[in-house]
């Protein structure tokens, strides 16, 4: 085997997400489009929690904007974002050679591996919210982490059977230090020798800001709950009549608006475990019917 | 001779697991040989991030012949014994089969079966698969579409006997030749055909320091060198220096900088932060001895730079984490710990013993009870244990919960707490294992003893203790604690008495529902419910503990469900006369429980002296003092393990706490004294005196089917030696007396030592069994008066030898 070659680095953080794309459709990936909820984490697209489930193969990848209201900062933290891009890559079954097809992706977007040190270090993701968890690593790159790394091993309370191999790269954070950059608001957005060139910041300074001030302020929790409750018993229902698909999403907008009740501290420990174990119900619920049909419909 | 080498090559292990891993793999060979009867020479074994490896040699190319017997029948057996021998040992005809002679039994078949040796190849082909199959992983996982488990996927196996591979295929993956190297320096695939060649090719060609004790000298020699090159001093850390040996197959030390203003930040913290986020070492100034701006990173590559981007790229990624911790720290310090502490009424501690609110109440009333005992002024006692849980819901210690207390006494020093405070906040944990320090200060010694005082009595009256090798709430490290403590800092505590004290603070100190039962008393209207009430209120605290062990209240409880069952009886009377008996019932199970409360939240808190609730009183007191001995055994257990760990003999501590004795520091200097006592001839003698005596009691006692008692009557001696044996105990106890007064062991066991003469003497010239009745019931009685006399320093039965 050949050393491996790094690329040059790309221009800006949309080049760095157009040569994952390019990386990965080359791969043989379906190129989706961001789901159309608010998650938490590109995990939670059904495109890889559901699609691990069942026995049919599957190859995805894709962008995912993720929304955690406790972690926004309105503006002011150089590092935490209320809202960022995840990619996100599934491959089921996972192929031997996934590790190599991995460190190729960082070449491609200017990791050199001769001058960096790229480590894997033991880190087992599991998300109780959807029943899953499976083993992996956190990929290092000098001390950073830069991508989540894990072989499903459940979802939905069900072992998985072949087992995906799931990739999570924290868009901004690879992008700050391919960039050298110490604000995610001075990120170079687009090319910066452009006619327009957009900033991080130019595009999501005010977003962060405005949607902090709801995240900690202004979120009605009275409604909030109300909508909590309605969301419940939508995805319920949904799963009872046999449709997985829509009940999962009514149970990501549960999540969501728990994680907006929460963020604004309106909740004591206990209640929140009560919280969370009704997300959890939904989910793995909807994930649990999810896997019965697909093996009904893998059997015809 | 042959040699085996076996490499499992896989993704990358997680480093606290390759050590056991390594051995794992290395004994499952050996035993897996030695099962198949092949001798052995040496056995390497070695492992790091993405393989384990076991080289043997000295092997032989086959296994030995063996030769195997089996017994047969006697040769004049009936032919159908003898048939069915030949059968079972597949032989054709008895002239295959030897005949052996038994001079007793007489002449009898045996079938002897030569067993070929196997080819090693074999053998190894057999037992490689079957203990990758079986191998035992902390955490394993499958992968792709293949059944195996592995840690991580594995990706080659390497099995070469004699220069040549031994073939076999696991789950699809066949066995080989090759292995990798490093990533980047010298990924390979290298074939190779023996250790040597093996190791050789990855030193030099695959890049990878093959043995864990090689990286870990690596990283430590450069490490130091690193350092002193910049005039500066590792800060050794052999559980992070184990970690990073098992995270880098070919490691390099860089040093790396970071901005000094991150030193004002508390040094826990920044070396924490290195340490369990960035797996860093931190560095010091060896002229100041506080911590340098710079970290130790180890690398897994010779980076074509000098590793400039590698510490540029870690230094940020630390400046990030540090700019967190110094966000957490600045917002902390602004919340007064009062303010922090209000929150702690919204975390359970334990569902059954309340809140973490309700314990800081329960702890500051049992740390002001203490202080004068440990020599602490109370209010500051009470001031600490109200703060010192603070800091748990602090935004720093969220983050890095080995903080806990550390934290809370930097921020009580912010806000201009005493130090006696502060550092009792910062070491109420403390000792969080056995070679942690323990408190010294006195306020610091109060709070940590109340802290694991309560929560121990809490545990023992919810019955949550510790089972065989589960402990989950760590109580035996909190006992052992409390021993430690008391004994390094010579605490002078009876045991019961604080035991005692605790118990009743939990009854009296704690706000939680269970206690200030509305709910209950609201049911109380509605038998069923009132049942299920008291049947809830029985989970809570030692509260909990009274109700279930009360006897009145189990009799109470069947009378109740008894009645209830009566009262759906057809016969109108009957039905009526079970709604009474139940209102009786009921007010007599109600007042005895809310007597209970009322006993507990008398002002006084006394349940020492009498009042109204005398009765409650003396009845929570008998209840308690069985948990509290329970709980006192426990202890002992501690003591002994303390004590075993510095060499006492184990024997000795039983015989001392046998007398009674829960002050545990007067424990130790009587389990001293009675070991130093035993090394001389007196204490030896008088043991052997004592075990004569015993048994003479023993087997007379046995004998009557009755304990011999009454004092001994001095008109009833006849010789000498009687005379002089009780003379002689009389004189020793008041002097044992007086010195034990005085806690002088030494002096109590020298008065004892007198006996020993009076009591060889009474052995060699008196008769006990004498045929006159009286006097041999006397004797007896004399017997049991040395025993007695014994008891004041030990119970001389539990002593071996």
């Amino acid at each position: 085997m050949t050393a491996p070659v790094a690329r040059e680095k790309p221009a800006s953080f949309q080049d760095l997400i157009l040569r994952l794309q390019a990386y990965w459709a080359a791969q043989g990936c379906a190129i989706l489009q961001p789901y159309d909820m608010e998650v938490g984490a590109g995990t939670l697209h059904p495109a890889t929690v559901l699609r691990a489930l069942g026995p049919k193969d599957w190859r995805a990848a894709y962008v995912q904007p993720s929304r955690r209201p406790a972690d926004a900062r309105y503006g002011e933290n150089p590092n935490r974002l209320g809202h960022y891009y995840q990619y996100q890559v599934i491959l089921k079954p996972n192929p031997a050679d996934l590790q190599d097809l991995y460190l190729n992706s960082l070449y491609e977007i200017g990791i050199d591996p001769t001058v960096h040190d790229i480590r894997f270090v033991e880190d087992d993701w599991e998300n109780p919210t959807v029943g899953a968890w499976g083993l992996g690593w956190e990929v290092w790159c000098d001390g950073m982490e830069v991508s989540q790394y894990t072989y499903f091993q459940q979802v939905g309370g069900l072992d998985v059977f072949p087992v995906s191999g799931e990739l999570t790269y924290g868009l901004e954070r690879l992008a700050m230090y391919v960039f050298g950059v110490d604000n995610v608001y001075n990120l170079p957005f687009n090319d910066p020798a452009s006619q327009t060139p957009l900033s991080y910041g130019d595009v999501f300074l005010q977003n962060e800001i405005e949607q902090s001030a709801l995240n900690f302020e202004l979120a009605d929790v009275e409604m909030l709950q109300t909508w909590f409750s309605g969301c419940e018993k939508q995805s319920t229902a949904l799963r009872e009549a046999g449709k997985p698909l829509p009940a999962y999403d009514y149970a990501l907008k549960a999540s969501h608006v728990f994680n907006l009740i929460d963020a604004r501290g309106a909740i004591s420990p206990t209640e929140r475990q009560a919280f969370i174990a009704r997300v959890r119900d939904l989910a793995r619920g909807a994930a649990e019917k999810w896997a019965e049909q697909e093996a009904e419909r893998a059997a015809v | 001779m042959a040699e085996l080498l076996v490499e499992l090559f896989s993704e990358e292990i997680p480093a606290r697991m390759q050590a056991k891993a390594e051995a794992d793999l290395r004994d499952a060979l050996t035993k897996g040989l030695g099962e198949a009867g092949v001798e052995f020479g040496d056995v390497v074994a070695r492992s790091g991030p993405r393989r384990l490896m076991v080289a043997i040699s000295g092997l032989p190319e086959k296994s030995a012949d063996v030769s195997e017997e089996k017994k047969g029948p006697k040769t004049d057996a009936p032919e159908k014994a003898i048939e069915g021998f030949l059968r079972g040992a597949g032989l054709s005809s008895i002239d295959q089969a030897e005949v052996r002679c038994d001079p007793k039994k007489g002449d009898f078949y045996v079938a002897v079966r030569e067993i070929p040796g196997r080819p090693l190849e074999d053998i190894i082909a057999g037992l490689v698969p079957e203990i990758v199959r079986g191998f035992h992983w902390p955490k394993s996982m499958r992968w792709g579409r293949g059944e195996l488990r592995w840690v991580r996927p594995l990706q080659r196996i390497l099995c070469v006997f004699n220069g040549k591979t031994v073939e076999f295929e696991i789950d699809g993956l066949k066995s080989g030749y090759e292995t990798e190297g490093h990533r980047v320096h010298g990924r390979g695939p290298f074939k190779v055909s023996s250790y040597a060649e093996y190791k050789e090719t990855l030193q030099e060609k695959g890049y990878v320091a093959i043995a864990r004790e090689d990286r870990r000298l690596l990283i430590e020699e450069q490490a130091q060198m690193v350092c002193a090159q910049a005039g500066l001093e590792l800060v050794e850390d052999k559980g992070l220096l184990d970690e990073v040996t098992g995270l880098a197959e070919w490691p390099v030390v860089i040093l790396g900088e970071m901005d000094p203003a991150f030193l004002s930040l508390p040094p826990e913290v920044v070396q924490l932060s290195m340490r369990t986020h960035q797996k860093y070492f931190a560095v010091r100034d060896p002229k100041t001895g506080e911590l340098a701006p710079n970290f130790v990173v180890v690398a897994n590559i010779e980076a074509s730079d000098g590793g400039k981007a590698i510490a540029a790229g870690n230094s940020r990624v630390l400046s990030a984490r540090l700019d967190d911790a110094r966000f957490f720290w600045e917002q902390d310090k602004s919340t007064p710990l009062e303010k922090m502490a209000e929150k702690l009424a919204t975390i359970d501690f334990k569902k059954e013993l309340g809140t973490i609110a309700d314990k800081v109440e329960r702890v500051a009333a049992l740390a002001r009870e203490l202080a004068p005992k440990v020599g602490a002024d109370p209010d500051m006692a009470e001031r600490a244990a109200q703060l010192a849980k603070a800091d748990l819901v602090s935004g720093m210690v969220g983050e890095f919960p080995e903080l806990q207390g550390v934290m809370g006494g930097y921020y009580a020093r912010e806000q201009g707490e005493t130090d006696a405070v502060a550092t009792a906040i910062a070491e109420h944990y403390k000792p969080q294992g056995p070679s942690d320090a323990v408190p010294t200060e006195p306020v610091a010694i109060a709070v940590a003893l109340a802290d694991k005082l309560d929560t121990l009595v809490g545990f023992w009256a919810i019955d949550e203790k510790p089972t065989g090798s589960k402990d989950p709430f760590a109580l035996r490290r909190a006992a052992l604690g409390v021993v430690r403590i008391v004994l390094e800092n010579e605490v002078r505590l009876r045991l019961l008495s604080t035991f005692q004290s605790t118990a009743e603070i939990n009854l009296t100190h704690s706000s939680i529902e269970w206690f200030h039962s509305q709910e209950f008393v609201e049911a109380s209207s509605f038998l069923p419910d009132l049942l299920e009430q008291l049947d809830k209120l029985k989970l809570y605290g030692v509260f909990g503990f009274l109700l279930r062990t009360d006897g009145r209240l189990q009799s109470g409880r069947s009378y109740l469900e008894d009645v209830v069952a009566r009262r759906l009886e057809p016969d109108f009377d009957q039905q009526e006369k079970a709604e009474k008996d139940i209102e009786a019932a009921l007010n007599q199970y109600v007042s005895i429980t809310l007597n209970y409360k009322e006993a507990a939240e008398d002002p006084d808190a006394s349940f020492v002296h009498g009042d109204e609730f005398d009765g409650e009183k003396t009845q929570v007191r008998t209840l308690l003092s069985s948990l509290n001995s329970d709980l006192l055994s426990f202890f002992a257990d501690r003591l002994k393990q303390y004590l075993r760990d510095q060499g006492a003999r184990h024997d000795l501590i039983d015989a001392v706490f046998a007398l009674g004795e829960d002050d545990l520091v007067l424990m130790v200097k009587r389990v001293e004294a009675l070991a130093a006592f035993l090394e001389t001839e007196d204490g030896a003698n008088l043991l052997a005196g004592y075990k004569r005596a015993a048994n003479i009691l023993k087997a007379e006692e046995k004998k009557d089917g009755a304990a011999v008692e009454g004092d001994v009557d001095t008109s009833l001696f006849e010789q000498d030696e009687e005379r002089a044996l009780h003379t002689a105990i009389e004189t020793s106890v008041s002097r044992a007396d007086a010195a034990l007064e005085a806690e002088d062991f030494e002096a109590a066991m020298a008065a004892l030592a007198e006996l020993r003469g009076p009591v060889d003497a009474f052995f060699d010239g008196v008769t006990v069994n004498a045929d006159d009745e009286k006097l041999r019931a006397n004797r007896l009685r004399l017997l049991t008066s040395i025993r007695a006399a014994l008891f004041r320093v030990a119970d001389f039965s539990k002593i071996a030898g």
